[in-house]
């Protein structure tokens, strides 16, 4: 890759302009005393600008500190501090000078979204805007350049630029970047902008430090739940536990006396709210406030009827849609000297983010604020007005830090929906929304559950001519954006890792394959779950793929390779990991190895796990070796964090995630039947990060994917079961 | 009433002894460094120090809390980011999404009381803390490079 060349609009400096005059600051509608307590907290806030941006990324004081404004949210995946990077690469700033802020999505309205999206999910944070980000920061240097150049009035090509200082290099004149800002922020934008060549980066691929990590060591984050705003409530939530249920009736009058209780509200047209002086007294009040529920038309689904549906699903030929084909799969299986089959299952899972959903809003009639942790802004302030019943351009949502997000926090806005309807009812207060975990366990938008089956053919060297995939079971985008489905009503999401190409593509070469997906969607709410759909399919690919290996009576590595002469950037991954492992030396007495290879949100994700199976039946997962090709690797240091945590997701998912229905709601309630992995089950985690450059791949989700068929794998190395239901908690692994 | 020791400073609240720590130190003194997850001693969000040892403040009723002992919370835990955990935490950029770290350090400055030079073992049976981002690596990394420093004597403990 070289230089890129890219055009700058002049319109987005116009824009600039003219809302300048407006006074552009994220603090501009917030009552002064909640700027302060957003400020004494929150390190990606609320710098009020009253210094004039040079263009919509880039503020720098006269202190030479650098603003770079972040669109995207910080949920602990590390964007900020990458994003952040590429705007000062190209910047070519003092990188410990810089710190970030949040623009609102109101802000962004109103500048003709010159922030573009901010939308933080599909691991779409870097790769999905570091053209755009990297651009706002050559333009800002080019300007910032030219201020000096006026000043000193040589012409710009003598000058030079390092670390925010300019040289006009015949005379040897210095300034900084501080010293000209001002001047700079009345230039027009260049017409035209170079991108480095990826060779000159500085910044990018160096492992630097987070920007975001000092306060969240001695308690100052500010996340959605700890905030304070001068005369706010607080307020507690039920809703309906069973899916599509309604509230019939609740009776104030028996908690009304109860200390610090101020209301009891209606919430929408399934729940009900009491809001105090503290969460703990609304809390309290809630628990004892006697409710009646109309149930509505699933009080009657329980995962034995919603399996029922999934198993018509494997053989039907109704609503069934084609994800990926070639050669004649029937033939080939028929012609087989060998067929192995199978079916897997995936249960429903709740994202379980640390921090509970929670909003914070004040309403008036002619202005709705919200302050909420968000993966996507825009869709938050979209919700806000919506509930508010006031147009977008008089309401605003503040974007605070989340404690966790794995994509509950993006599609779906109904925490931020409550709260406003909460606050409408008590105008000009601001009023705190907080889910207990109770109620954030009942009222998720679950990963999706499906089964699987699969049905392979080898011939009489072991070779696999053909494989059928029959996936049944529920669709996200059916629930969640009808209008992304195919124009046939397929959703192709649900062929994740599967496809025929692109930045979920299967990873093997077969002469004869079908996958198929037949849509059945029980009635409870699904939504993307960091990794979508990947987590489930690469179980079923990768683990099916050993089963064929065994039944081949060939190692799995090697049969993998066979598959993989044109898929050289999936087959590096998992040589490195294989290697690294010690592939085909002892592991260690009665230790076992098990491997996986998936492409999946534009990278290339490897991994091979080593595990142990007491005669008892304990699984101990002693170490995974994981490699990643992600193109471009930003951060080395973040991908790394991103890949230890993904296995902690995607093995808590493996041994402990599932969400039972009973009576049409769900039966977990809490962390003691939802358990997550603690620090005692992680393994030792190495990870190779190998950037084969020339594109952009994502790092959030991706090693998700491998964390569970590795380690499946190598339980299967280690005691001869496969398993094919999921938690493991329910498997009893004794020989 | 209670009367409590929080921090070093003594504080009269106005509140129902029933209410748990957790949600005293959080609305009554604006203490919100302390978190709420799960509210059933679970998750380890609410870890605070009550005469050094590690306590869920989720449901320890602040009627419990006798004014004698002394309550350290995360914001208490050092003047300035300088106690060895927190260094290690920024040395080694532990946290991820952050809101489960606050309990994680004060779960390991228990630890390391009372066992300055904990093994791995000694790690996996003192922190049950969730963490579902996933930092545990780093946080049993960063609890041994805390350990190495303590020794070494570099850094002044904080107020825990
Ligand atoms: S909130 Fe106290 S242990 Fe989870
Ligand atoms: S850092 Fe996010 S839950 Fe631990």
């Amino acid at each position: 890759m070289k230089k890129e060349r890219i055009n700058v609009s002049r319109r987005e400096f116009l824009i600039r302009s003219t809302t300048m005059g407006a006074g552009f600051s994220l603090g501009l509608y917030l009552p002064v005393s909640s700027r302060e307590a957003l400020a004494a907290g929150n390190a990606a806030e609320t710098v009020a600008t009253e210094i004039p941006e040079v263009n919509a990324w880039v503020v720098i004081k006269p202190d030479d500190t650098v603003i770079v404004r972040i669109a995207r949210s910080e949920m602990g995946q590390g964007t900020l501090t990458g994003l952040a990077q590429l705007v000062a690469e190209e910047l070519e700033c003092d990188w410990s000078k810089v710190t970030t802020e949040y623009p609102t999505p109101g802000e962004n309205l109103a500048r003709d979204k010159v922030w573009r999206s901010f939308a933080t999910g599909g691991s779409q944070g870097i790769r999905g805007s570091h053209s755009y980000v990297r651009k706002g920061g050559a333009v800002a240097r080019h300007m910032l350049i030219e201020a000096a150049a006026n000043q000193w009035n040589v012409p710009m090509e003598e000058c030079s630029v390092a670390n925010s200082m300019i040289t006009h290099v015949p005379s040897k004149r210095t300034t900084t970047y501080g010293k000209v800002a001002a001047a700079a922020a009345e230039l027009f934008p260049p017409e035209q902008i170079e991108l480095k060549d990826p060779k000159d980066w500085k910044l990018i691929g160096k492992p630097v430090k987070r920007l975001d990590t000092d306060d969240k060591l001695n308690g100052k984050q500010i996340f959605g739940a700890d905030l304070t705003l001068p005369g706010m409530l607080n307020a507690a939530i039920k809703a309906c536990p069973v899916f599509g249920g309604t509230l019939k009736s609740f009776d104030a009058k028996k908690i009304s006396k109860m200390p610090g209780v101020r209301k009891v509200v209606r919430v929408e047209d399934d729940a009900v709210a009491v809001v105090a002086d503290t969460w703990w007294q609304a809390k309290t009040a809630l628990d004892a406030l006697p409710v009646t529920w109309e149930e509505g038309p699933n009080a009657k689904v329980s995962t034995a009827s919603i399996d029922k549906m999934l198993d018509e699903g494997l053989t039907s030929s109704d609503k069934v849609f084609t994800g990926n084909q070639n050669g004649d799969v029937n033939k080939a299986l028929k012609g087989a000297v060998k067929t192995v089959e199978a079916t897997y299952r995936y249960p429903f899972q709740n994202h379980a983010t640390m921090e509970p959903m929670n909003a914070t809003a004040r309403w008036t009639q002619d202005r709705c604020e919200v302050w909420c942790p968000t993966q996507n802004g825009e869709a938050a302030l979209e919700a806000a007005a919506e509930a508010a019943g006031l147009p977008i351009s008089k309401c605003d949502v503040h974007k605070l830090h989340l404690g966790g997000g794995f994509g509950r926090r993006g599609a779906f806005h109904d925490f931020v929906k409550q709260a406003v309807a909460i606050a409408r009812q008590m105008p000009a207060t601001p009023v705190k929304l907080l889910w207990s975990r109770e109620e954030d366990m009942s009222h998720g938008h679950y990963h999706p559950i499906t089964k699987c089956k699969l049905i392979g053919g080898l011939d009489d060297k072991g070779n696999l001519t053909g494989l059928q995939v029959r996936i049944s079971g529920q669709s996200i985008l059916a629930s969640v954006r009808p209008n992304w489905l195919a124009k046939n009503g397929a959703d192709m999401i649900t062929f994740q890792g599967m496809l025929p190409e692109g930045d979920h593509a299967i990873s093997y070469t077969v002469p004869n394959l079908l996958v198929e997906h037949a849509m059945r969607n029980p009635p409870v709410p699904p939504g993307f779950w960091r990794g979508v759909n990947i987590n489930q399919n690469s179980i079923y690919m990768e683990c099916f793929v050993d089963e064929l290996a065994h039944t081949a009576g060939q190692d799995p590595l090697a049969f993998r390779r066979k598959l993989m002469a044109r898929h050289p950037k999936s087959l590096a991954v998992l040589n490195a990991a294989a290697e690294k492992a010690g592939w085909g030396k002892p592991a260690g007495k009665g230790v076992f190895r098990g491997l996986a290879v998936v492409k999946t949100f534009g990278s290339y994700v490897a991994a091979c796990a080593e595990v142990s199976v007491s005669t008892e039946g304990k699984l101990k997962i002693h170490r995974i070796v994981a490699a990643t090709d992600p193109g471009y690797a930003v951060n080395p240091q973040q991908i790394e964090a991103q890949v230890e945590g993904s296995f902690v997701f995607g093995l808590s998912a493996l041994l402990y995630g599932e969400c039972t229905i009973k009576d049409g709601a769900v039966e977990q309630t809490n962390f003691h039947n939802y358990p997550s992995m603690q620090i005692k089950e992680m393994p030792k985690v190495e990870v190779i990060v190998m950037p084969s450059g020339g594109f952009w791949g994502g790092i959030g989700e991706p090693t998700i994917a491998v964390a569970a068929p590795a380690v499946l794998n190598a339980i299967f190395a280690a005691t001869g079961k496969r398993i094919r239901e999921f938690p493991l908690k329910n498997t009893d692994l004794r020989a | 009433m209670a009367k409590l020791k929080i921090n070093g400073k003594r504080v009269d609240i106005d509140v129902d002894g029933a209410t748990p720590l957790l949600w005293v130190l959080r609305e009554q003194l604006g203490l919100t460094g302390t978190k709420y997850s799960c509210g059933i001693g679970l998750c380890g969000a609410c870890t605070v120090l009550i005469n050094g040892e590690a306590v869920r403040a989720c449901i320890v009723p602040v009627s419990s809390v006798k004014a004698s002992q002394e309550v350290i919370t995360i914001e208490g835990l050092s003047a300035d980011n300088n106690h060895p955990l927190q260094q290690a935490w920024k040395e080694l950029d532990v946290p991820q999404c952050g809101y489960c770290q606050s309990g994680m350090i004060m779960s390991a400055a228990a630890l390391l009381k009372t066992n300055p030079k904990p093994s791995d073992a000694d790690i996996d049976a003192q922190l049950t803390n969730i963490c579902r981002c996933g930092t545990f690596n780093r946080v049993r990394r960063g609890i041994h490079l805390a350990a190495q420093s303590n020794r070494k004597g570099t850094h002044k403990r904080g107020g825990a």
